[in-house]
């Protein structure tokens, strides 16, 4: 079943156009990966489909479940189950993590008119995914991601996403500065979330996540388009040969 | 303590109008029916006299006020603060608003002044009981009845009006009153101690913890009235107390005087702390009307190892002047200030805190929290003084600012004044805006935009709320939510 389809899109930021006409279906139950040099557009893509002011959309559609999800206030995209790991997690100094978390679950639920969980429900929830996780509960005790090491801080998403159960998850480069333990553990967390109901973009600059998260399709992003499509083997050569060379053969667009 | 404030929810979609347009509701905006006796506007020491004589109060009393009366006519208005006010006509405001009939107990006060209270919310009557807060409230010029007499009693502390005091416990009030604050310390002091009308009085003896939080709740009424209420807390040796204060006053186009005096004084060993909510009509979205709140209020360590803690939520007024100091007298003593003041619309702050450290070993704490929206000015002032005599003394200031859109303002004024050289004196300041990052990170959580203002600036004042009593941290935090309204698109 198809969950995003995004067609012809054409996107700016400050008046320059970053996205020129990208297609991309995805549906519900694969991981699609999203390659390219610096620059080429991928974060642009994230920030796009999370609703980030300041980018605009000129041209193109994006349908989520069947709703135009440029429609949507970033909000109401998450109640929608849209998530976003951010590149760089933001702090919140003096809100403790797991308040925020609950504010965040909360928020969510009421927006789709289901009952709000009271704290010992949502402890318990925790409790859950931390084992899942294996992340410290002293990281829940602590202001969001204030103070927290750059491995602390993308576990830390990779641990809301556990919570916030969202249906299509977009991992803006989580795994950029990222040693190896770490990487393992995002990745480990990931697989765990894998299921034929949810559906994964990940944006990478390295094949290096890959080797864990095995994808379903590896697209190639190059100066605003996807240029090329392929599977896991796909990330391998352009591991071997760099991105320089690609985007000769015909773009694919929809790898679906 | 106000009423509970329901905040307004409404889709925040960016647009700027639609934001303005909202505004912020002030709750505690209305004005009770109530007959009420005034002194003709104007001062003199005649109307000094006549004030006097209203409150039966004895001679010493009356050439005290006559006193600073005299003292203030020497004194400049000040004009220092970093503050755009229109001059205040001195001679157009009533110095004196009572409720007509005199409540000689609880039982006698007028049925319409306990249902203003209850709508504010404030536990004066039988709900006193339940809450565990004893109440002295002062509606315009005159307290209106404290709760929890017997009770108090039996531990040895007096809790009651300033006027009762003056009359039942005339030798205590005469040691302290001007003890801390002199007749002709400031401008607003001066005019304070010739006309203030009412307060509280606290008197906690040796070695006594006192059993309760006791709590004032200060109100304006009357139109065209000033209020100046004088408060006075003394703790013995070893003696403890926490004190709470909470202030409004009905929306009115004109600007409204506050002027009050507040004076502590800690003997040795004792622990003084004082929480106020001050949510003073701050004037509309235009900048008309408002209290214009100018305050003193200074506590004395003046034991050895004594402690004075000020801890103050500021979200209304149009204009607040208020620096809250401890003289750190006693070998060891503590002083420590804890402020969040949140300004809006056109609202003026500057306020801070003083600390003079002249004890050995002396050690005070400032953090101040300052929270900017809209077209206004918040300032923080704050005077770090060491004498020679203060061996090691130790200062910690954090001061922080946090602005919300682009047209407010946030000032930081630090002074200090080191004679010791074995003092060791810390300041550390920030200014930050909720950025567009915070925003966003809020939302694609699913945090709608108005929450995510008040949980980001819930957290940036946290130091502070942790320091207020359990169900004041609660109202403080709505009354900010309430307060910031409108703030963000």
């Amino acid at each position: 079943m198809t969950m995003l389809k995004i067609e012809n899109l054409h996107a700016r930021v400050e008046g320059k156009e970053i996205l020129k006409g990208l297609s991309l279906t995805v549906n519900a139950g694969e991981v699609h990966a999203i390659m390219g040099p610096n620059g080429a557009g991928k974060s642009t893509l994230g920030n796009v489909l999370a609703g980030r002011e300041g980018y605009e959309v000129t041209a193109g559609s994006i349908s989520y479940n069947g709703v135009d999800l440029l429609a949507l206030a970033p909000e109401a995209r998450a109640a929608a189950g849209v998530f976003l790991a951010f590149q760089y997690p933001v702090e919140i100094p003096g809100v403790n993590n797991t308040y925020f978390l609950r504010a965040a679950l909360n928020a969510q639920r009421k927006q789709r008119g289901e009952k709000e969980l009271d704290s010992m429900q949502f402890l318990k929830l925790v409790r859950e995914k931390l084992k899942v996780m294996q992340i410290s509960d002293e990281l829940l005790h602590r202001a969001v991601n204030t103070g927290f090491s750059g491995g602390e801080k993308k576990r830390n998403e990779i641990f809301q996403m556990a919570v916030l159960e969202p249906q299509l998850a977009i991992l803006d480069e989580t795994d950029s500065g990222l040693d190896i333990d770490a990487l393992k553990q995002v990745a480990q967390g990931v697989n765990t979330l894998r299921s034929p109901e949810r559906a994964f973009l990940m944006i990478t600059h390295y094949q290096r996540l890959l080797d864990y998260v095995v994808p379903d399709f590896v697209h190639v992003l190059a100066d605003g388009c996807i240029v090329e499509s392929g599977d896991k083997s796909l990330a391998l050569k352009l591991e071997d040969h760099g991105y320089s060379g690609i985007g000769t053969s015909q773009p694919s667009g929809a790898a679906a | 303590m106000t009423s509970e404030p329901t905040q307004i929810t409404a889709a925040m979609g960016g647009n700027a109008e639609v934001v303005e347009a909202l505004g912020r509701r002030y709750e505690a905006g209305f004005v009770t029916d109530i007959e009420t006796d005034y002194l003709p506007p104007g001062l003199s020491e005649d109307i000094v006299r006549q004030l006097s004589a209203l409150k039966q109060e004895p001679e010493w009393m009356t050439e005290w006020r006559l006193e600073a009366y005299r003292h203030w006519l020497t004194m400049p208005t000040p004009d220092w603060a970093k503050l755009k006010l229109t001059p205040i006509d001195y001679q157009s405001i009533s110095y004196y608003a009572a409720p007509k009939q005199g409540p000689k107990s609880l039982a006698d006060v007028d049925p319409k002044l306990l249902v203003t209270y209850e709508k504010l919310g404030v536990p004066l009557h039988e709900r006193a009981r339940l809450a565990g807060v004893a109440v002295d409230a002062v509606f315009d010029s005159v307290s209106v009845g404290t709760t929890f007499r017997k009770e108090l009693a039996e531990a040895g502390v007096i809790f009651c009006s300033m006027s009762e005091a003056i009359r039942e416990h005339p030798e205590r009030v005469r040691q302290y009153l001007g003890s801390v604050v002199p007749t002709g310390d400031n401008y607003f002091a001066a005019l304070n101690s010739a006309v203030f009308s009412d307060g509280s009085f606290v008197f906690i003896p040796k070695g006594v913890r006192c059993p309760m939080e006791l709590s004032t709740y200060f109100r304006i009424n009357a139109i065209n009235t000033g209020q100046f209420e004088r408060t006075l807390i003394v703790c013995e040796d070893d003696a403890y107390v926490s004190y709470l204060e909470g202030c409004t006053a009905p929306m009115r186009d004109e600007n409204q005087l506050h002027a009050a005096v507040v004076e502590l004084v800690a003997l040795e060993g004792a622990q003084i702390k004082y929480s106020t909510v001050q949510n003073w009509y701050p004037g509309d979205e235009n900048g008309v009307g408002g209290i214009y709140n100018f305050v003193t209020k200074r506590g004395d360590c003046r034991g050895d190892d004594s402690k004075i803690s000020w801890t103050q939520v500021e979200t209304g007024s149009a204009i607040t002047w208020k620096y809250p100091s401890v003289v750190l007298r006693g070998d060891r003593s503590v002083g420590e200030f804890y402020s969040v003041a949140l300004t809006h619309h056109h609202q003026q702050a500057d306020t801070g805190t003083k600390m003079i450290h002249i004890g050995k070993g002396t050690k005070s704490k400032i953090v101040s929290k300052g929270i900017s929206a809209g077209r206004s000015s918040n300032s923080y002032r704050g005077l770090v003084k060491v004498e020679k005599g203060a061996e090691g003394a130790r200062n910690y200031t954090q001061c922080d600012s946090l602005l919300i859109g682009k047209q407010c303002g946030a000032h930081t004024f630090p002074y200090m004044e080191v004679k010791n050289p074995s003092a060791i004196i810390e300041h550390e300041a920030t200014t930050s805006k909720i950025s567009d990052d915070q925003m966003f990170y809020c939302r694609s959580r699913g945090i709608a935009e108005e929450d995510a203002v008040s949980m980001i600036v819930d957290g940036f004042c946290k130091q502070v709320f942790r320091e207020l009593p359990m169900e004041f941290a609660v109202e403080a935090k709505k009354l900010l939510e309430v307060s910031l309204e409108g703030a963000v698109g």
